[in-house]
């Protein structure tokens, strides 16, 4: 197996990081100044700004907390909680510890209000930042990454460009041993019979089918169609064709498993996130915004993002570098500094969707070896967590592991 | 194919037009040469096979559809000679009653 990098971070429990992020993070809206104010002098040193802004508690949202909290790009933590709030501060921290990581815990009530707190919590990122210096580092191989995608800001271009040419990235991924994960069940309605012909076992093809069944009925109950007129203006003519666009980054490899938010997949292959919370409709629409999924992605244990934007997206996230995949080559020119990788040459005449695809699995590797990222460069460390709730996935959703 | 379209899987029946293109234009396709009576944005199918009625049209190797007619090499393909064959198995009333259901 190939060497991805010579010096990832190795985590107490054996997992493999190509970061060393000190998180810092609020357990309600109310403890978000303090945590912004106690991480920004910091931000060139690494210390990314995530939280919660719920005041009630919601298994989703700790799990999603301590799954990120316990990423390996993560080598330390500093939580913030305002006090009354109803965030299981301690069993968060006890996880993190657990996972062998510092971390402290900041009370603002028990810490003598702002100020005190801000100056206390600046002390305490400067010590877990001493003791990250110091984390172990050692080669990792291609098979231990693991890459997520998602598409936004998608127009004519993403189906043809950017989006096969992730897939064609996965496809070398897959082949390398590596984890990949797509996900947005709610894209691929019309293309799952498609999709569950490519599942490792019958078990899971009838789970992924199910899982988009279940997308279909909660947009559908939502009052979101899928299929709009202005699909056909833009050459696309049926349900199944506009799925395929979306399907296509999830590349041409078997589908090895059904995970949901926070599950971490336990052997490398291709992984369908369900993104669409179980039962009925609850907290509003499933993902408000990109960076949802994308914490989603990050939270199941990706390394990295592949982001594909035919418009122009600007964002990054916390925690995990997104790599931008640009699919319109108009896109490109507009908004250079915020692209990593130009596939919309294709559509020019400047390159096949072999050597796009293999120029972003290039990305990725030189992401892996530190390179920042055009967003990450730029600073952005976009996060968004909200209100979901799951059922756990059964044991045919991850036939691979035993 | 160097042209104005892009097969997306070797397998394809269709190729995707790269650019938008005027009505008569000259569209390369492959080494053939063909024109359509109307303007076609990027993104629209042309077939790259003759294409029986009721075969499966192909896009990125998948059947995206079948076609309600014969369709020539350099034929535009869309809503006018191609239907979809996706069956949705719920519906806004099978939604309700599902979530209806404890």
């Amino acid at each position: 197996m190939n060497t991805l990098i010579e010096r990832s971070w190795l985590r107490a429990d054996g997992r493999k990081g190509i970061r060393n992020t000190l998180v810092v993070a609020y357990l309600v809206e109310c403890a978000h100044h303090v945590a912004r104010e106690i991480q920004m002098p910091y931000r060139e040193s690494g210390a990314h700004l995530i939280g919660f802004s719920g005041c009630y508690p919601n298994d989703y949202s700790f799990r999603m907390m301590r799954s990120l909290c316990t990423h390996p790009n993560v080598g330390g933590v500093l939580l913030l909680s305002l006090g009354c709030e109803g965030f299981n501060r301690n069993g968060l921290r006890d996880a993190i510890r657990a996972s062998g990581r510092p971390c402290e815990l900041l009370v603002i009530q028990n810490s003598g209000g702002t100020r005190s707190t801000i100056a206390s919590g600046r002390e305490r990122a400067e010590a877990i930042l001493t003791e990250m210096a110091s984390q172990p580092r050692g080669p990792m191989l291609t098979s231990e990454l693991c890459v997520g995608t998602v598409c936004g800001g998608s127009d004519g271009t993403s189906g043809i460009t950017a989006n096969p040419g992730i897939g064609r990235a996965f496809d070398q991924l897959v082949k390398a041993g590596a984890t990949c994960i797509f996900e947005e069940t709610g894209e691929l309605i019309g293309c799952e019979q498609i999709m569950a012909a490519r599942a490792a076992t019958p078990a899971l093809a009838a789970e992924l089918t199910a899982s988009v069944e279940k997308a279909a009925r909660y947009y559908t109950t939502m009052g979101h169609g899928s299929f709009a007129p202005g699909n056909a203006d833009g050459g696309l003519t049926t349900q199944e064709e506009k799925s395929m666009g979306a399907y296509s980054k999830s590349g041409s490899s078997p589908i090895s498993g059904l995970i949901k938010p926070g599950d971490v997949p336990r052997t490398g292959g291709l992984y369908l996130l369900d993104v669409v919370p179980d039962g009925e409709p609850r907290f509003g629409f499933p993902n408000i915004n990109d960076n949802a999924e994308i914490a989603e992605l990050i939270a199941c244990g990706s390394h990295l993002i592949l982001f594909a934007t035919g418009r122009g997206s600007v964002v990054g996230s916390a925690i995990s570098p997104v790599i931008k995949v640009c699919a319109n080559p108009e896109t490109y020119r507009n908004l250079p500094e915020d692209m990593d990788v130009d596939a919309g040459r294709i559509l020019e005449g400047r390159g096949t969707l072999d050597e796009v695809g293999a120029e972003i699995v290039q990305s990725i590797e030189s992401t892996a070896a530190g390179h920042p990222t055009a967003s990450e460069a730029l600073g952005h460390q976009e996060f968004v967590l909200g209100y979901k709730s799951f059922s756990p996935i059964g044991p045919s959703c991850h036939p691979t592991y035993q | 194919m160097a042209s104005d379209c892009i097969q997306l899987s070797p397998t394809d029946n269709i190729a995707v037009l790269t650019r938008s293109v005027g009505a008569e234009d000259a569209v390369r396709i492959g080494d053939a040469t063909f024109s359509f009576p109307q303007a076609l944005g990027l993104g629209h199918k042309i077939a790259c096979r003759a294409i029986q009625p009721g075969e499966k049209i192909l896009k990125y190797g998948a059947p995206i559809g079948s076609a309600t007619q014969a369709i020539q090499v350099g034929e535009h393909v869309h809503l006018h000679n191609m239907k979809s064959d996706y069956l949705p198995t719920y519906t806004l009333e099978a939604g309700r009653e599902f979530h209806a259901t404890p």
